[in-house]
């Protein structure tokens, strides 16, 4: 029997030792920023400066691991120059895809960089095949990733209408607001992943040690408190618990991650072109232990002659590495319409 | 990464905190600085990352061995400090097996955040960058221990 199609595995690289661990442990592709605010990733001692750019996108390419560069936050007012160069530098550098959400960004980059192969960031929150086909038919965007707030069966009614590739989220912290028009990191601190690159910037998360526990902060506004051993989560207003109607509670959404093992087969069946992980903030080790997992399951699920089943070593180790420790199908599945 | 040789999540008996905190910390703080000078030395260590160190404190406590470390980056070296002060910039805290999972990149640290095995008080941006700094190191490959292979 024929191998069957299966996704590629865009894996996170927030460091060349994460990088060069996606590599090794088998990804198809692997997904990096510079050390700027270009990039929704823009945290603190993370990302690729120039020498470091240089050497991850030879060792992968050389291992025929494909390098995309996410330039994927919105141009700031008076410095259109600064995201104008760090594509022209992406494709000085021959990555194989830019990963960009501007629009602005994506038609100046069409028009300069015609060769350049563009992918459209979940941060450019396409969520119908009417937004993506748009992106193509002006900017020749290839590649679309989805934001995750879609069913499957939503998922496969965009692949049906438009012959741009289709990327979806496989694993990891999940944001489920909507990416690319979520205010409520801007309405805390007044930044953004849009603005400046990340999420409830750390400069505005303080943790407090008290009698009862932990208590987490942001700009100042308690957004939790969490006895000792209670699993915890990163500090986004999103994940926070808040007193609604005399009940204290994961009013928005708990700490989770979305973890895709069981509907793998579907995913492939309906002509999803790649899965990506989350977490260019994690460690090298993360990296490893998702890679390697998702890795195993989708070779599993290529050759599977019969049924294709999730073998429980697999489910232990991705709930390990989940933020709250606990995962989710997200929106993926929701059989109530 | 893990070869073979696997550090179990462990706890030390709580008399390991009771001997541990009655000795003198100033050893911990002195290996702990001559091993990140000799690493910023060897150039493991990103030095626009280093400069961001600058007068910051650090204190790295180990609970279940009752081990205090604590030390000031100041004048481009790790420099270990007799009493740890009350409000360092930084407070890293955990017990020893997870520190050795750290080290060993065997967990993650942000893993071992959610799991509450630890704990990071203080300037949220700055545990960031010290974060992400050691992540940041590509560690020479070590050779192969035999003994500890399976």
């Amino acid at each position: 029997m024929a191998a069957r199609k299966i996704p590629q595995l865009i894996c996170p690289a927030g460091s060349l030792p994460a990088l060069k661990t996606a590599v090794d442990h088998g990804a198809d592709a692997v997904y990096l920023g510079y050390r700027n605010d270009t990039n929704a990733r823009n945290f603190a001692g993370l990302n690729f400066d120039h020498k470091a750019m240089i050497e991850g996108i030879r060792y992968a390419q050389a291992r025929r691991c494909q390098v995309l560069m996410a330039i994927n936050t919105f141009a700031q007012p008076g410095r259109f120059a600064d995201w104008q160069r760090a594509v022209d530098g992406a494709a000085d550098l021959g990555v194989d895809a830019v990963i960009l959400a501007d629009v602005g960004l994506l038609d100046d980059s069409s028009r300069r960089h015609p060769d350049l192969r563009l992918h459209l960031s979940v941060q450019g929150s396409a969520t119908n095949y009417e937004a993506i086909n748009f992106a193509q038919r002006e900017f020749g965007v290839r590649r679309a990733v989805l934001p995750r707030v879609l069913t499957l069966a939503q998922v496969e009614t965009v692949i049906r209408n438009t012959p741009v590739e289709i990327e979806v989220f496989g694993f990891g912290s999940l944001c489920v607001m909507n990416e690319g028009r979520c205010w409520l990191s801007s309405y805390a601190t007044g930044e953004s992943p849009n603005t400046v690159g990340a999420c409830s910037p750390a400069k505005f998360v303080h943790w407090q040690r008290s009698p009862d526990g932990m208590a987490t902060r942001l700009n100042g506004i308690l957004i939790d408190r969490f006895a000792d051993a209670e699993p915890a989560g990163y500090p986004t207003l999103c994940k926070g618990r808040f007193e609604v109607q005399g009940e204290t509670y994961y009013a928005l959404e708990e700490p989770t991650s979305l973890n895709v093992l069981e509907i793998l087969p579907e995913i492939a069946r309906i002509g999803v072109a790649a899965i990506k992980v989350e977490g260019r903030q994690r460690s090298p080790t993360y990296v490893a232990q998702v890679t390697r997992t998702l890795r195993a399951a989708l070779d599993e699920l290529a050759s599977a002659e019969k049924g294709f089943s999730v073998r429980p070593a697999w489910q232990a180790e991705l709930a390990r590495l989940a933020e709250g420790s606990q995962v989710t199908l997200g929106a993926y599945s929701r059989p109530w319409r | 990464m893990n070869r073979g040789f696997t550090i179990p999540s462990f706890k030390l008996p709580g008399v390991f905190a009771t001997i541990g905190a009655h000795l003198p910390q100033w050893p911990h703080s002195l290996a702990l600085t001559t091993a990140l000078n000799a690493a910023a030395k060897v150039g493991l260590l990103p030095a626009d990352s280093l400069a961001q160190l600058d007068e910051r404190s650090f204190v790295v406590e180990v609970l279940d061995a009752g081990g205090v470390a604590a030390f000031v980056y100041r004048g481009g070296l790790f420099r270990p400090l007799l009493t740890a002060p009350q409000a360092p910039d930084l407070w890293f805290q955990a017990n020893l097996s997870a520190f050795l999972q750290l080290l060993a990149r065997q967990e993650d640290p942000d893993t071992l955040f959610f799991k509450r095995e630890l704990s990071i008080v203080g300037d949220t941006e700055l545990g960031l960058l010290v974060k992400n700094m050691l992540d940041a190191i590509e560690w020479p490959s070590l050779p192969r221990l035999s003994p500890f292979q399976r």
